[in-house]
């Protein structure tokens, strides 16, 4: 037994010799370099990633002694135009109290004049009585009410699209959708002029932005034909990066509307998406209220996302988005405002829901909202010193100085003095404010006006006078 | 190192190998058969009831690359019924449910019209039991609402900075006894916004393994490095911040501008405490800087609610940033940052959120007001004092009554948030379906929100919960325990500790 083993192992052993001599001279010198890589392998030092460089242990003790800290945050000085809110006390309706003196309020984004409205604090009260004030819990766990899938239901109805999702915070809104569908790779044209929160949620987002001119679709089509040229470089590439285009409706930065029909047109062509987000053109454009697509008439099922705070027109707070349910589901499980924070309380999700039927019972009041934007934008037409910008049925005007001075601080001050002015005799005005150092492109400083359905025609002459009149006091 | 003054008990045992085999078992069981399905999807075997592309769209880039909704697809979606229950009461300590069917296995579900009734409430954040619908507690909220509507239609830093918000901000900064306060509108969005104000590029951020996702999306979004140090783990924090100080910033060797440390008082999923007297001792020694996140913690611990850093008798001004959020404790919506008055002022001006998002609606600051005032005692009851009191009690009760029944459950014993592991991915189903047919509702989490071999039952305590309310959760858990094989623990806890020597750590490296 084993001898026969043996001899089995000599067998082995032989033909191992005869395989070595009959293998081709390539097999052995590839093998051979093989196995002295391996060796040097195995007896070469391991190296990490992170740098661990060669200080001495009392080295570092020094170094962690000497380092000094930047304070955390920098000194602010007093005067900084920022820092001192104007305190309104009372509710910021059409007649506001601000700093203790009374104004008419052409400042604040109530274009429906809601935030006053009986029908709506009313139906607040009886979902205060019902469900308290907050909803302790996001909407996955037991944070979803019945107010809030009425919600979400009555909004989709009312845009007319499948399904709508409702985020708490207007701000966390877009900035929530963007980066669930938009991942590093993928292609995003937006628009300079896009607003705040649309830039956060580019960067939360982390794909690559390409801004193209403000409303200028040449500009837009040439980016787009040359990522086209990029495309077909590495077709497989681009059979996996999703494109989309961003626009605003109205633009909170310039008061322009969006070139729609157009930005249709490109989709198609170059079979890229559209998100639209339609924050100050809810409720205002469109002959029932829906915003930009029934303004030019387009099938809402062309536009991918619509998405709108509920902050302006609704006078509530939070926000939504509504599309088809192919798009929107999707946010219920990756929109980090919705899965992580908590619902928006009852009380408010009520207001919106009798703010939406008073929209739908009175559909005239968006006309006269637009008589009115018109009525004022031709008032402050040829003031000498200031220019308007926006159009002429947008409610959210800009008023520029025609002539800067050169820097943006003392344009501030020269506005906040017209502003004080127009105060001090009873029009309630403010500065559009930004963040300097953070926008992508920052609009120059300008005074925001806001024209409301409440506004009576005397009203707004009376506001357009005493601008024209501050104006000519500080400018000249 | 630091020496507690009270014992600091925090659990994390681990479960026997078996439970273990048999949850990859079960998530690969899951996953084979989710091929399966998916397969006979895509050949027209099994109906499809996803939603598709419109057809003028078909020839577009798919918005949905096919594996990355694998998960929900095929396992989420079996036990979708347990999550995004719908309510139509106030979430108190019991609510009532609206029955829920689907015809489908959960693609769809259908409401019946009914309401499950007086069903008891273990999953909403009502620490202190504000979430309430008494009409006499609820009168200044209801004065306010009448006065002030429910909008704001602007910014703080242009016409939304409302008297409200002045009262309420006042108020916070007394109630935390610190210089200032600045109030938002939402609690996820006042860490996104505000993290990005106060570091940028060219900063380092240590930022706790477990944070929630509003930390990591301001550390994100702020451009500075981040390096994440083990869940509440004082040598690695120590390490990395030894490392980043003598090396400096990757491959420039510059000095770093700022190191802030990002910690939260109770982490939700873990139900554990900060170490807070260790990390002030390390960030004293290494010039950083502290932004304590108080989500669930601010009314929760502390001999008067004031948060963890009552909890371990520090001073407030030892942190930097104090963070918190209004939504849990109470009852209301929103969130703060409170510090020296420099840090303050420098928010008003460079906040996103005060720059572009709208403030806080009026109600909501009377709420938070009203329920602040009480808990302080400045509304002449000792009502506040009386719920914190309760609360602590029922948080100890409950855990002790869990820990002797032999569950796992994690977390520090003072933490009204109470993890129960479940660990296999077919008990979580089971487990929330059975309890809610006892009348009890529970929350369950899995994978993505916990590691997958890990999946719990996460209950909140509050003190609005009567002892015979947590009596009835603690008996059908008690059963259903043994039903389903839950009692993994090794070290079931007699109830009378007194009566031995037990050391009270069990620190796990």
């Amino acid at each position: 037994m084993m001898a026969a083993a043996g001899v089995g192992q000599q067998w082995v052993l032989v033909e191992m010799v005869q395989a070595f001599y009959e293998a081709p001279a390539y097999h052995l010198i590839l093998e051979g370099i093989l196995i002295l890589w391996i060796i040097r392998l195995l007896f070469s030092k391991t190296y990490k990633l992170q740098e661990r460089s060669d200080l001495t242990p009392k080295e570092k003790e020094e170094l962690i002694e000497e380092w000094q800290p930047e304070p955390l945050v920098p000194p602010v000085s007093k005067d900084h135009p920022a820092l001192n809110y104007s305190v309104v006390s009372g509710p910021p309706s059409h007649k506001i109290i601000v700093n203790g003196k009374e104004c008419i309020n052409f400042a604040s984004f109530n274009f429906l004049g809601l935030l006053d409205n009986e029908r709506v604090k009313n139906a607040a009260q009886a979902s205060l009585k019902k469900y308290g004030v907050g909803t302790c819990g996001p909407r996955g766990f037991y944070g979803t009410f019945d107010v809030h899938l009425e919600l979400e239901d009555r909004l989709a109805k009312f845009m007319r699209t499948e399904e709508s999702i409702m985020y708490s915070y207007g701000f966390a809104t877009i900035a929530s959708a963007i980066p669930a569908y938009s991942k590093r790779g993928d292609i995003v044209f937006v628009d300079e002029a896009a607003c705040f929160a649309i830039q956060k949620g580019l960067q939360a987002s982390r794909s690559n932005i390409k801004l193209f001119k403000h409303n200028d679709m040449a500009d837009l089509e040439q980016l787009l034909k040359e990522q086209e040229l990029e495309d077909q470089k590495n077709p497989r590439k681009a059979r996996v990066t999703r494109r989309f285009i961003l626009a605003e409706g109205l633009y909170m930065n310039t008061g322009d509307i969006c070139p729609l029909p157009e930005l249709i047109k490109l989709k198609y062509k170059y079979k890229v998406r559209i998100f639209l987000e339609e924050s100050l053109s809810f409720g205002v454009l469109g002959e029932h209220g829906r915003g930009v697509t029934e303004h030019f008439g387009i099938n809402i099922d062309d536009i991918d996302l619509i998405s709108a705070n509920m902050e302006n027109s609704l006078a509530s707070i939070g926000g939504f988005c509504c599309g088809r349910s192919f798009v929107i589901d999707h946010q219920r499980l990756s929109g980090q405002g919705y899965c992580f924070s908590a619902s928006l309380p009852p009380l408010l999700a009520a207001a919106a829901i009798e703010a939406l039927n008073i929209m739908e019972e009175n559909p005239d009041i968006f006309q006269v909202l637009r008589e009115k934007c018109k009525r004022i934008h031709k008032a402050l037409q040829r003031i000498s010193g200031l220019v308007v910008v926006g159009e002429s049925f947008s409610p959210a005007l800009h008023l520029q100085l025609e002539e800067t001075t050169g820097s943006r601080e003392n344009d501030m001050k020269l506005l906040k003095r017209i502003v004080d002015y127009c105060m001090n005799r009873g029009i309630a005005l403010t500065q559009a404010r930004y963040l300097e150092k953070e926008e992508k492109c920052l609009p120059p400083p300008s005074i925001r006006v806001v024209v409301t359905v409440e506004q009576t025609e005397q009203e707004l002459d009376n506001a357009a006078l005493i601008i024209r009149e501050a104006a000519q006091s500080v400018l000249n | 190192f630091f020496c507690y003054f009270l014992p600091f008990n925090e659990h994390f045992e681990q479960a026997p190998m078996y439970v273990a085999v048999f949850t990859y078992l079960g998530f690969g069981v899951g996953t084979l058969f989710g091929y399966l399905r998916d397969f006979m999807r895509a050949w027209g075997l099994e109906k499809c009831h996803l939603a598709t592309e419109r057809e003028e769209q078909k020839d577009f880039v798919p918005l949905y690359q096919d594996f990355e909704n694998f998960y929900t697809r095929n396992l989420y979606m079996r036990i979708r019924d347990n999550w995004n229950r719908p309510i139509c009461s106030v979430p108190g300590p019991q609510f009532d449910l609206m029955e829920r069917v689907t015809d489908d296995f959960n693609w769809t579900f259908r409401f019946t019209g009914r309401c499950i009734k007086d069903v008891i409430n273990m999953g909403s954040y009502n620490y202190l039991g504000f979430a309430e619908t008494d009409a006499n507690a609820l009168k200044t909220v209801a004065d306010v609402l009448q006065r002030y509507g429910t909008g704001v239609c602007s910014t703080r830093q242009e016409m939304g900075n409302i008297d409200k918000h002045v009262e309420l901000e006042n108020l916070v900064a007394r109630f935390l006894d610190v210089e200032a306060a600045m109030v938002f509108g939402m609690g996820f969005a006042t860490n996104s916004m505000n993290i990005p104000a106060l570091v940028g590029k060219g900063c380092l951020i240590l930022s706790d393994e477990l944070n929630h996702t509003s930390l990591v999306l301001g550390a994100r979004l702020s451009g500075a490095t981040i390096r994440v140090f083990k869940h509440n783990n004082m040598q690695s924090l120590e390490k990395l911040l030894r490392d980043a100080i003598a090396h400096g910033q990757p491959r420039s060797h510059r000095a770093w501008k700022k190191i802030l440390i990002l910690v939260e008082g109770i982490y939700s999923m873990e139900g554990s405490i900060v170490r807070l007297p260790e990390i002030v001792t390390l960030k004293k020694k290494y010039k950083a800087y502290l932004y304590l996140d108080e989500a669930h913690s601010i009314g929760a611990v502390g001999p008067t609610g004031r948060g963890v850093v009552e909890y371990f008798g520090m001073d407030p001004d030892d942190v930097d940033v104090l963070m918190g959020t209004f939504t849990k404790s109470f009852g209301a919506a929103g969130g703060y940052i409170a510090g020296k008055k420099e840090l303050v002022d420098f928010l008003r001006t460079h906040s996103h959120s005060a720059t572009y998002a709208t403030s806080m609606c009026p109600p909501v600051a009377e709420q938070i007001i009203r329920a602040m005032k009480c808990v302080m005692g400045l509304d002449g009851t000792t009502q506040g004092l009386q719920r914190v009191c309760q609360l602590s009690e029922n948080t100890r009760y409950f855990r002790q009554r869990l820990h002797e029944m032999g569950f796992i459950v994690y977390g520090n014993d003072d933490s009204p948030v109470v993890p129960l592991l479940l660990y296999m991915p077919g008990k979580i189903g089971a487990f929330a379906r059975r309890m809610l047919d006892k009348n009890i509702g529970v929350v369950v989490v899995g994978f993505p929100a916990t590691p997958i071999g890990e999946s719990r039952a996460r209950f909140c305590v509050s003190a609005a919960h009567t002892r015979e309310m947590l009596d009835t959760v603690l008996n059908a858990l008690d059963e259903l325990g043994d039903f389903l094989h839950l009692k993994y623990s090794r070290h079931s806890r007699s109830s009378h500790p007194e009566l031995y020597n037990e050391t009270s750590f069990e620190l796990e490296d």
